[in-house]
């Protein structure tokens, strides 16, 4: 059963098309992974089935709910964590989950139990009474994954859960999220633009990169896509190299970047020796050459023609003027 | 109206006084600085013979009623204004996402910031009365406080339109100092205006000369006030009340987190 449908869904702002007519679904208790780089359309998307923006054009239903007719029931379905932290710092822990629930409908009983059980589900019992303003990064983000499961969603959206956090908490928050999508059948939508998150925990990825979707499948087919194991080598001549290596029939994939060449092929090691002679024989000297499983990283190259750290960079220096309130206080 | 909506204005309210009480250098600030005006200001123009005061009126009683309105005016326009920090800080997402309407939201909002606003106004008020301000009797004490009550959501709807307009908290000591503090000093908060053709003039197109007026003709009886008729500046006073409110809902509903 599909839990999420989107039909050609589209935004744009002024002149700039953020998303463009995206079409997909989500089943039932999937883990659903949305990559791109930062700006490519992401957020936008999210803030849109959340019904937090009205999209320009088309539509998606939510637990067969529609956003833009029937906003109401599609609040009541889900739940999110946002990007940005979105929680009262000035209250305790346990008044940011009473008050989420008391505008969630709850009654005074389920409340109650439900705080225990979620207070539980991320280990903040013993912080409950404090303000949130005393607590670490890692525990806002707790709380925040708290309060998204308090009032049993049917689909939980996470914005770039672990932005931000040290590597044992994202590997803590992980746990999390598979637990929380195995025992209480959620449907997760998430979007992140690390990997290795995306591989860890989704079943299926679908990549956008400039408001539009490049690809979608499961995260074991788009690896094999790639080729079985993934040579990346450096050299004096790449095109002479890339040439001559386009004649062989064993290299399933061949992709010249800025100063490498990737490979996809079977059994990889035992190729190297032969890259190596071909390079010879054709006078081109090869500087450093690695084999490797493929990882979404070599998917996402392969389909966006740039790694996701690349983008990174730049989109680094273009934010860093911007003003960020992450963990501020007031 | 469905529980939910009840419990969103309840859970807007709530949140609003806890914040309240939480933060001591506020209650402080809000409730200190109009006594140092009252104090202080009073004192020291209580030695000067001022004209248009009224016969056996004392400044300081005369100022009352404007120091009253002022922080009530301060203190509701910035609990509007705070729905920005709500934004800056994303928690208005996270009550935007929620399935209840943006009109309880609104409502809860307003009560909130108008209740921590009227505690304020009425602990300065029994101060003025303590120190000896008259009274008008009982009809006069309930107008001062349907006065007091217009004020508040006046100001909590004038502080919505700015936060929907503003982008950050840059913009508000310019609107604090070039739009709040003249319409304050042109009200007859501090000095009475009647006396001045050119300042009374300019008074009647200033709301919150509507508004000082007819608290301190309330308070203290109908003499002590340029319009002679209370129900004229009541009148007055309710409809910038709605339009302020009014306004301030609608660009609220339409603002996206």
């Amino acid at each position: 059963m599909d839990i999420i449908k989107i039909t050609n869904l589209t935004k744009k702002f002024d002149k700039l098309t953020a998303v463009e007519k995206v079409s997909f679904a989500v089943k039932k208790g999937e883990v659903f992974g949305f990559l791109g780089p930062n700006g490519a359309g992401k957020t936008t998307t999210i803030k849109m089935l959340t019904t937090l923006l009205n999209p320009t054009e088309g539509t998606a239903t939510i637990a067969g709910f529609d956003i833009i007719k029937q906003r109401n029931q599609v609040r009541q379905n889900i739940g999110i964590i946002f990007q940005e932290p979105a929680i009262d710092t000035d209250l305790t822990g346990e008044e940011n989950l009473e008050y989420h629930a008391r505008m969630y409908g709850m009654s005074k009983s389920e409340r109650k139990k439900r705080i225990e059980e979620i207070l539980d589900l991320v280990d903040l019992q013993e912080k409950r009474k404090v303000l949130v303003k005393n607590y670490s990064g890692g525990m806002k983000r707790r709380l925040e994954i708290a309060r998204g499961l308090m009032h049993y969603p049917t689909v939980l959206f996470l914005d770039e859960p672990t932005l931000g956090l040290d590597a044992q908490t994202r590997r803590a928050i992980w746990e999390y999220i598979k637990k929380m999508n195995k025992e209480g059948q959620t449907t997760i939508f998430l979007t992140t633009h690390y990997m290795d998150e995306a591989d860890y925990l989704c079943d299926r990825v679908g990549i956008i990169d400039h408001g539009k979707i490049l690809i979608m499948d499961d995260i074991r087919n788009l690896k094999n896509s790639v080729g079985k194991d993934v040579i990346t080598l450096s050299c004096d001549d790449l095109n002479k190299l890339k040439n001559k290596l386009e004649e062989e029939n064993w290299i399933s994939k061949i992709k010249q970047y800025e100063k490498t060449l990737t490979l996809g092929v079977e059994k990889g090691d035992e190729k190297i020796p032969i890259i190596i002679e071909i390079a010879q024989k054709i006078n081109v000297l090869i500087k450093s050459i690695s084999v490797r499983k493929p990882t979404l990283d070599d998917v996402f190259l392969s389909y966006t023609g740039r790694t996701i750290r690349d983008d990174e960079q730049k989109n680094y220096l273009g934010n860093s003027m911007l003003p960020r309130f992450r963990g501020g206080h007031h | 109206m469905k529980t939910a909506e009840l419990q969103a204005i309840y859970v807007m309210w709530i949140r609003q006084m806890k914040k309240y009480v939480r933060s001591k250098s506020r209650i402080v600030v809000t409730i200190v600085q109009p006594l140092f005006f009252l104090f202080i200001l009073g004192a020291g123009f209580s030695s000067i013979s001022m004209p248009g005061l009224g016969e056996n009126v004392e400044f300081i009683h005369f100022f009352a009623p404007g120091i009253v309105a002022m922080s009530i005016l301060f203190s509701s326009m910035f609990a509007g204004i705070s729905v920005l920090w709500d934004k800056q800080f994303g928690f208005l997402q996270e009550v935007l996402v929620a399935p209840v309407s943006r009109i309880s939201i609104i409502i809860g909002r307003t009560l909130g910031g108008a209740t921590t606003a009227l505690i304020q106004g009425f602990i300065i008020l029994f101060i003025a009365i303590g120190i000896g301000t008259p009274i008008s009797g009982v009809t006069g004490f309930i107008l001062t406080v349907i006065f007091m009550i217009l004020i508040s959501f006046s100001a909590v709807g004038f502080g919505l339109i700015l936060a929907s307009k503003m982008q950050d908290f840059q913009s508000f000591p310019i609107i604090m100092n070039l739009i709040i503090m003249p319409l304050l000093f042109l009200s007859s908060a501090f000095f009475p205006v009647a006396e001045n053709k050119t300042l009374l003039t300019i008074a009647y197109f200033n709301p919150l000369f509507y508004m000082v007026d007819g608290l301190r003709g309330s308070m203290l009886g109908i003499d002590n006030s340029v319009i002679q008729n209370p129900l004229i500046s009541l009148g007055i006073v309710t409809t910038i009340c709605i339009v302020m409110l009014l306004i301030g809902s609608y660009l609220f509903s339409k603002s996206e987190a």
